[in-house]
């Protein structure tokens, strides 16, 4: 199959960027959209052009490196697909594909398509994470969770960070992203004690970034390669209430920036 | 009040204060829908139930006024400043973008709002004040009512904005809720029966007044 693509060029963060048009010829339905760049790449480095950068790594679904805005839409037309699960039979035989990089201001273009991600790093370290003592390791199922709890904090842990909420909210708001992170250790007796501190410093910490506010459009959960629901930002918003209302325990975030 | 200056700072408060300002006001608008509908029982009992609002209950009538003063400068405060930030957001938009969920209520709920809020000042200034009413009567809310509605292009005004309420609510209504972290786990979480049931009640209900005057069932 045939395809034509117009890929966002950028050749730094400080320079103006713009969209390239390339033809891609003789490709198989069953290459990933990824592939596709491979393919488009061998042949401008071989015309002695700089070849298009985009973020992979696990090429399976998991990491959360890949991601691309493909005609408009977070990570293609295939719903719960991160970029690198997306193969060229999701097209047409003779499509125009747009490849843009996520756009946020807290999300800057580094080059091409790979931004800068390293906000959502920022907002965990501002407590997505519990204390642990170290030492021996606990027996195993000492803290018991009910079953209930555990399956549904394993629904918001699913969330590889890829980002594809901010891109495609129209906000570029990271609230199902910070949702999931503080939803997941809410859930369970592990992350009780730091619970409402987490909440306070995580939001604090997006907001620090630049990151939009939430206005429900609920695009971030279609975009969600991992389907994670909008009910989590309700969630959220519970826990952020009451840490507001309460605040239980002092409070002294640094917002890292 | 220190955390209730950085809970008011950050996006998530400004919007659960939208949430809760908004559902008051919804509260209020569908008493409005209910007391309007006075006016199918004739215009002895809508002058009785004005009275009433203006007579015995003149206290409560200020009050509840003053409370939505107030509901209404923090909705649109908060709203003003989370649309800056959002803006702000993403500076550089897509060349292409293709919306997967987004509704037409929630995409255009920041222009519904200007539309609701120069309605509601000429709606003041219409049928509260008089200043632009053609013949308005002192403590005569029927005739004020009718006549008002008579005028064909105050009629189409006020069925253009109520198609505008009726969107505003949609969206509103059940993401108010949501933005106060009340909503509970659903399986299909865009889905939101009693926001479109109030959406379409409070639509139909206060469209129906002007409709009725134009065909001449209120006279
Ligand atoms: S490359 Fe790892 S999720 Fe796509």
């Amino acid at each position: 199959m045939n395809l034509t693509l117009y890929v966002w060029r950028q050749a730094s963060a400080a320079s103006a960027g713009r969209l390239s048009r390339y033809e891609a010829a003789d490709l198989s339905p069953d290459m990933s959209f990824l592939e596709l760049l491979d393919v488009v790449n061998e042949r401008l480095t071989r015309q002695g052009e700089a070849p298009i950068a985009f973020d992979h790594d696990c090429r399976e679904g998991i990491c959360g490196s890949c991601g691309l805005m493909i005609n408009g839409v977070a990570h293609g037309p295939l719903k719960a697909t991160a970029t690198c699960q997306l193969h060229l039979r999701s097209f047409r035989d003779g499509a125009t594909i747009y490849i843009e990089p996520w756009r946020a201001r807290a999300f800057p273009v580094l080059r091409d398509l790979v931004v800068d991600r390293t906000a959502f790093d920022r907002i965990i370290a501002a407590g997505g994470f519990v204390g642990v003592s170290t030492g021996s390791a606990p027996d195993a199922n000492s803290l018991p969770v009910p079953k209930t709890d555990a399956d549904l904090a394993m629904d918001a842990a699913q969330c590889i960070g890829c980002g594809a909420c901010v891109a495609a909210c129209p906000n570029a708001s990271a609230m199902l992203f910070t949702a999931a992170k503080v939803g997941h250790l809410a859930l369970l007796p592990q992350g009780q004690p730091e619970r409402m501190r987490r909440a306070l410093g995580m939001v604090q910490q997006m907001d620090a970034e630049g990151f939009g506010g939430c206005t429900w459009h609920g695009e971030c959960m279609e975009a969600c390669p991992k389907e994670i629901s909008i009910d989590w930002i309700a969630r959220l918003y519970r826990d952020y209430i009451r840490a507001s209302a309460t605040r239980p325990e002092r409070v002294a975030v640094e917002v890292a920036l | 009040m220190n955390r209730l200056l950085a809970c008011w700072d950050s996006t998530l408060g400004k919007k659960a204060v939208m949430g809760a300002t908004g559902l008051l006001m919804i509260a209020w608008v569908v008493l409005h829908v209910a007391g309007n509908l006075q006016a199918f029982r004739g215009a002895a009992a809508f002058n009785g139930y004005s009275g009433l609002l203006h007579g015995p209950l003149h206290e409560a009538l200020i009050l509840m006024r003053l409370v939505l003063l107030g509901c209404l400068l923090l909705h649109v405060t908060a709203s003003l400043q989370l649309a800056r930030r959002n803006r702000l957001a993403r500076p550089e938009p897509y060349a292409r973008t293709e919306p997967q969920a987004a509704t037409m209520a929630s995409r255009t709920i920041r222009l519904g709002g200007w539309v609701l809020l120069t309605f509601v000042v000429l709606h003041l200034l219409h049928l509260t004040t008089g200043q632009i009413h053609p013949d308005f009567v002192e403590a005569d809310a029927y005739h004020n009512l009718v006549v008002g509605l008579a005028q064909p292009l105050a009629a189409a005004g006020y069925l253009v904005a109520m198609v505008s309420i009726g969107l505003h609510v949609y969206h509103g209504a059940w993401s108010s809720w949501r933005s106060l972290g009340l909503a509970q786990g659903s399986s299909r979480p865009l889905e939101r029966p009693l926001a479109a049931a109030l959406a379409v009640l409070v639509w139909l209900g206060f469209s129906l007044i002007p409709v009725a005057v134009l065909l001449g069932w209120l006279e």
